[in-house]
């Protein structure tokens, strides 16, 4: 294994509006261990979003490389990345095929990235393994795999998502605040779910959050975005001795 | 009663046209304009393919290539081109009007004295009209189950899912793009195909026999989906096909009540707007979640 599984080096993302052409990342650079948790902290605008896409490839890079796992991804297509990397979107709709069943759903992600073929999408031999898998997520899930995914709860939708994201093991994982449309209860079980999967998968895992006591209790490093740049980033033992008040400072 | 057997012979060609839109109209959510170009074709291209000597066989083929091709012109447009897809739809439809005079050389080019599909021993020895009852089924048949199966494929989830949710497809390394110019091959070639069926059927292609197609292809659909209900994907495939059927009957019901055939048109433009507008009319036949399976979801 690498000692580094991500690695961001002097990103920069643009966006033009108008004429003129203001940068959303400015010289984002970026180490992130195999199996780190790391919590993504910052204002509405500092960038937390666009620099997920800009891993994905959903927003082009105006400068700098992004490597993943050994392999230079900066100028490779989103669906290719999608081999590599897994999303968990914020809004419930976004991750799954509203009127394709959960079966179907958990299907689809077995195959993530792969290639497309002719053969069979084999789904009654995959349902014991599904039945199983959605088992875990206790709300339900398990026994509504015939359902389409449009007569799902919010919470049932994200851990479907979550289970989808995370089923073919991905390089890197983004969660990109996949709790915030969540009641609090049902955040704090997908979040209890989240920690779980990645700890047993060893996932390299980067959460974008608004909740401090979130980006507090979960993970063990914490990095801050404002204005498109890294403004502070704490490891395993900083991020131990953080308190909610420390944080505040950087939203003003 | 012989009105009859053509009606149902007539529904099951346009049945084909209906599951071809079905394809782009309500897997892929959008409205696919190229269709009314594609039809007509289709249609000229078998035409003329039999007119220069080409096999019946040979010809129907041809249309159904030739659909492809105007699907892939539309998607190459759209997805390459990015002209909104409703616009690339209108474009090629409205070049494909001169081709179509090219591939004829006239306007209107009949089959008389030539050999089609409908003039096999067999065909011949059945009562009249039901020899497009005969055809109809069996294309139907082979064209609804192989679509059955492609459905079921890996491939086949991963073009349904592009339709469903374009931003989970891409995330899952399936790009929609791609989906949307197969789609577009696949329904425009069935299209196709049903135009060079329907214009052997009659005995002539006309350049303008694409006019309103789209109507009666969304027509096809809805009376399906508002007779049937809910059904699985599968199953709605085989209902648009009963769907084009019941529609056969419904302008036939229309002639007997003393309108005249000029008016067909206006009178399916203006029940379709009825079954789609009227909010009581769309309650009580479960339409509304119908459309909106067909106009959201588009990510």
């Amino acid at each position: 294994m690498a000692d580094v599984q991500l690695q961001l080096s002097h990103v920069q993302v643009n966006v033009a509006v108008g004429e003129e052409v203001r940068p959303l990342l400015t010289d984002i650079s970026l180490d992130v261990a195999p199996g780190d948790f790391v919590t993504v902290l910052g204002n509405n605008g500092a960038g937390k979003s666009t620099l997920f896409n800009a891993i994905t490839g959903d927003k082009p890079l105006a400068g700098g490389t992004i490597t993943l796992a050994g392999t230079e991804i900066s100028r490779m297509a989103p669906e290719k990345r999608a081999r590599l990397i897994a999303r968990v979107f914020q809004d419930p709709k976004m991750g799954t095929a509203p009127r394709m069943s959960v079966a179907e759903n958990l299907a689809l992600a077995t195959r993530r990235g792969q290639r497309l073929t002719l053969g069979s999408r084999k789904l009654r031999q995959q349902l014991p393994e599904f039945q199983k898998l959605a088992a875990q997520t206790g709300n339900g899930l398990d026994k509504a795999l015939d359902k389409p995914t449009e007569q799902l709860s919010g919470g049932q939708r994200q851990a479907l998502s979550l289970l989808m994201a995370t089923m073919r093991q991905p390089e890197l994982l983004l969660l990109d605040e996949h709790t915030a449309a969540l009641d609090p209860h049902t955040s704090a079980s997908i979040m209890a779910l989240t920690e779980q999967i990645v700890a047993r998968e060893k996932l390299t895992c980067l959460m974008i959050t608004h909740q401090l006591e979130d980006a507090l209790k979960y993970g063990n490093r914490l990095i801050v975005l404002d204005a498109g740049r890294i403004v502070a980033d704490y490891d395993r033992a900083a991020k131990a001795k953080l308190t909610q008040a420390d944080l505040l400072q950087y939203f003003g | 009663m012989s009105l009859g057997v053509s009606a149902i012979g007539q529904g099951l060609l346009y049945g084909l046209l209906g599951v071809g839109l079905f394809l782009t109209f309500r897997i892929l959510d959008f409205p696919d304009m190229t269709v009314e170009g594609t039809f007509p074709f289709g249609a000229a291209v078998a035409v003329s393919a039999i007119t220069h000597g080409i096999h019946p066989l040979v010809a129907t083929l041809l249309a159904l290539l030739a659909g492809m091709l105007a699907g892939l012109t539309t998607g190459l447009l759209s997805t390459k081109g990015h002209i909104p897809v409703l616009l690339a739809g209108i474009l090629v439809m409205t070049g494909l009007f001169s081709i179509n005079l090219r591939v004829m050389g006239r306007a209107n080019l009949s089959l008389l004295n030539q050999r089609n599909l409908f003039d096999t021993p067999f065909l011949k020895s059945l009562p009249v009209y039901s020899d497009s009852v005969v055809v109809g089924a069996i294309v139907c048949a082979v064209v609804v189950a192989l679509l059955i199966g492609f459905l079921n494929t890996q491939l086949g989830q991963g073009f349904i899912a592009a339709g469903d949710n374009p931003t989970m497809a891409r995330s899952l390394g399936i790009n929609p793009a791609h989906q949307q110019v197969l789609g577009l091959m696949l329904g425009n070639g069935l299209i196709g195909l049903s135009g060079g069926l329907i214009a052997q059927n009659n005995g002539y292609a006309d350049v303008n026999m694409g006019i309103g197609v789209i109507v009666i292809g969304l027509a096809a659909i809805i009376i399906g989906e508002v007779v049937f209900g809910q059904l699985s994907l599968s199953q709605r495939l085989i209902a648009t096909v009963l769907g084009s059927v019941l529609y056969r009957f419904v302008l036939l019901i229309v002639l007997k009540l003393g309108f005249a055939p000029d008016d067909l048109k206006v009178i399916s433009a203006v029940v379709l707007a009825i079954a789609i507008a009227v909010p009581q009319v769309e309650s009580r036949l479960r339409i509304r979640r119908v459309l909106r399976n067909g106009v959201t979801n588009n990510g």
